[in-house]
């Protein structure tokens, strides 16, 4: 399989990360390129093959549902780029 | 007295409890080299003060008898550590100057157990490359060149600064971590021991996140014993990490020098690839007739999904890495780029904060896991991983008690020397490495011996869950017949 210039710019805007023009020839080659590597996955026979869930057999574990940590608002927001108070400003939403 | 930068960490501990000198002379002599020795580019953080205040905090602990594992020993820590009040980015120009008000655990282990940190390593930015060019502090320079060149080469990746600093003699040893063998590669480029432990040995929690099913933290060191020692503070239970297990931590170090008789050592016919120098196939001929020597069993093995390792890779860690970089939106931390509106305030932070590789990873892992794509790609990567594991349960389940292979399929190269058009041309570095991330098992990486131009190669031993103790009796019987290897002082 092979991506053209409409599909790189659906997975960058999907993937939030902003392209130019000018960069999507490159990206496309780029992409294809590892996509056509991977390809040869298509020759291995993985019927009956369940997909990996957790390389080491363990099973979930659990906590109390209890509250263990907070009441640190200063330290929550201290590397935010923009705050207000103790929230994150964000640009606006909702009109 | 001797220059006490070339001390193993066993001699270090040593020096120290005899009190040969203080942990503030040891750290000083380190914060000397790290200043002499900037032209590699190995540290992206020097933490001059703090080392020093740890240090004499260390010292009184060791005057009355208290210190730990690892009292007064200076280490650098790879930029992927969170580090509490100390500037930490992943060498991702989007954590900018974040600075976390809470401590990795795997750190916070080594600062229990006595440490000094001398600041913090370069890498390959969140981790993603095997040359440490993907940096947004730029490239780390090997200590180690060509004999007779001048030519910059890498020091490998992704623990390029972690790898170069403890060869460099600017730290005893070194954190790092190991997605795809970013830890093993660089290990074998610098001519020191690298281990990528069982997943789940090492807590993950506070490490920045690459690819959260492959990932460990392990140490790089400059001894076999050295990078035990490490191990042992490294390791343990995390309750902050849910695929933490909850085993004991064995004593690694008294692995060292345990006798490997009888031991079965598989050698897998799958890792000689055709075009493979002939160098690297004569230092595996020559790895395995050591532990021929040291008594071990070589048996010819078999694991034939071995091929499809690291195309299965170039699935999962992308997709894994596409999710875990969602959260770089420049709300929270980090770097914000203004746009109209909310969305292009996040496109344009990640067009900006993002390097070339890191955009182009995330983007195929968006690709693989979206609708229409997820089965024929993802799921079926994960399918072929389930393969590739059960090959090496196979092996084990044989009475194999671990395999040997080449670490890498070259030496190191030369600085821009791979960064074609096709990235698939640096991912291949990995191609020997990136099986045992896939399967979860533990690795090492140890020097073995120089190519013609002499340069370092490294072997690499893969052991049986949570048996990184056989790793450390084999490893130590390939370091006492290769010796070691130290770089001349040439910066």
């Amino acid at each position: 399989m092979s991506v053209d210039a409409t599909t790189v710019r659906r997975i960058a805007h999907l993937a939030r990360i902003a392209v130019t023009e000018a960069e999507v020839p490159h990206l496309q080659g780029e992409l294809n390129a590892m996509l056509a590597f991977v390809e040869q996955l298509s020759e291995v026979n993985v019927d009956g093959v369940e997909p990996m869930t957790s390389v080491t057999p363990m099973e979930m574990k659990k906590r109390p549902d209890v509250v263990n940590d907070g009441e640190i608002p200063d330290d929550i927001v201290r590397n935010a780029p923009e705050t207000q108070n103790h929230f994150f400003l964000v640009p606006k939403v909702v009109e | 007295m001797t220059d006490l930068t070339s001390l193993t960490i066993a001699e270090a501990r040593e020096g120290l409890a005899n009190k040969s000198f203080t942990s503030l002379e040891l750290t000083d002599a380190h914060l000397a080299a790290i200043e002499a020795a900037r032209s590699l580019n190995a540290f992206v953080l020097e933490t001059p003060e703090k080392a020093r205040d740890m240090a004499r905090a260390i010292d009184a602990k060791i005057a009355k008898g208290e210190g730990g594992p690892l009292a007064g020993i200076p280490l650098g820590i790879k930029d992927l550590f969170s580090t509490r009040d100390v500037r930490t980015t992943a060498c991702s120009k989007i954590l900018g100057n974040f600075v976390p008000p809470y401590e990795s655990t795997v750190t916070s282990q080594l600062w229990r157990d006595g440490a000094v940190m001398l600041g913090k390593l370069n890498n390959d930015e969140f981790a993603m490359g095997s040359a440490n060019e993907t940096s947004c502090f730029g490239p780390v320079v090997n200590p180690w060149r060509r004999e007779g060149s001048n030519t910059t080469l890498v020091p490998g990746g992704s623990s390029g600064g972690s790898a170069s600093a403890v060869a460099a003699l600017l730290c005893m040893g070194a954190t790092a971590t190991d997605t795809g063998g970013s830890i093993r590669q660089p290990a074998a480029f610098t001519a020191t021991v690298g281990v990528k432990p069982t997943y789940g040995r090492c807590s993950r929690w506070g490490i920045v996140a690459f690819a959260s099913s492959l990932d460990q933290a392990g140490p790089i060191a400059r001894t076999n014993r050295d990078a035990a020692i490490l191990m042992r503070s490294m390791a343990g239970h995390d309750p902050k990490d849910s695929t933490s297990v909850d085993r004991a931590v064995p004593d690694y170090e008294a692995a060292i020098g345990k006798s490997v008789k009888g031991m079965k050592i598989g050698i897998p016919k799958e890792y000689r690839l055709d075009g493979m120098p002939t160098e690297i196939e004569k230092l595996w001929s020559e790895g395995a007739a050591w532990l021929k020597a040291a008594g071990a069993e070589l048996v010819d093995v078999s694991l034939p999904h071995t091929k499809y390792a690291l195309p299965a890779y170039y699935i999962v860690a992308p997709a894994e890495a596409s999710s875990n970089l969602a959260r770089y939106d420049g709300v929270r931390y980090g770097l914000r780029e203004q746009g109209r509106n909310i969305t292009e305030m996040y496109e344009n932070t990640r067009a900006e904060g993002f390097g070339a590789e890191v955009r182009r990873r995330v983007m195929i892992g968006t690709y693989v896991l979206s609708a229409g794509y997820y089965d024929a790609y993802y799921i079926r990567a994960q399918k072929v991983r389930t393969l590739i594991k059960k090959d090496f349960e196979d092996c084990f389940a044989k009475g194999i008690n671990a395999i040997l292979t080449p670490a890498t399929p070259s030496a190191a190269f030369g600085v821009g020397e791979k960064a074609g058009a096709d990235p698939v041309e640096m991912y291949l570095n990995d191609i020997f490495t990136v099986t045992v991330n896939m399967a979860g098992l533990p690795g090492i990486a140890v020097p073995a011996g120089k190519d013609a131009q002499g340069l370092p190669l490294g072997l690499q031993l893969i052991g049986r869950p949570f048996d990184e103790e056989t790793l450390f009796s084999l490893g130590e019987v390939v370091e006492q017949a290769a010796g070691r290897f130290t770089p001349p002082r040439w910066w």
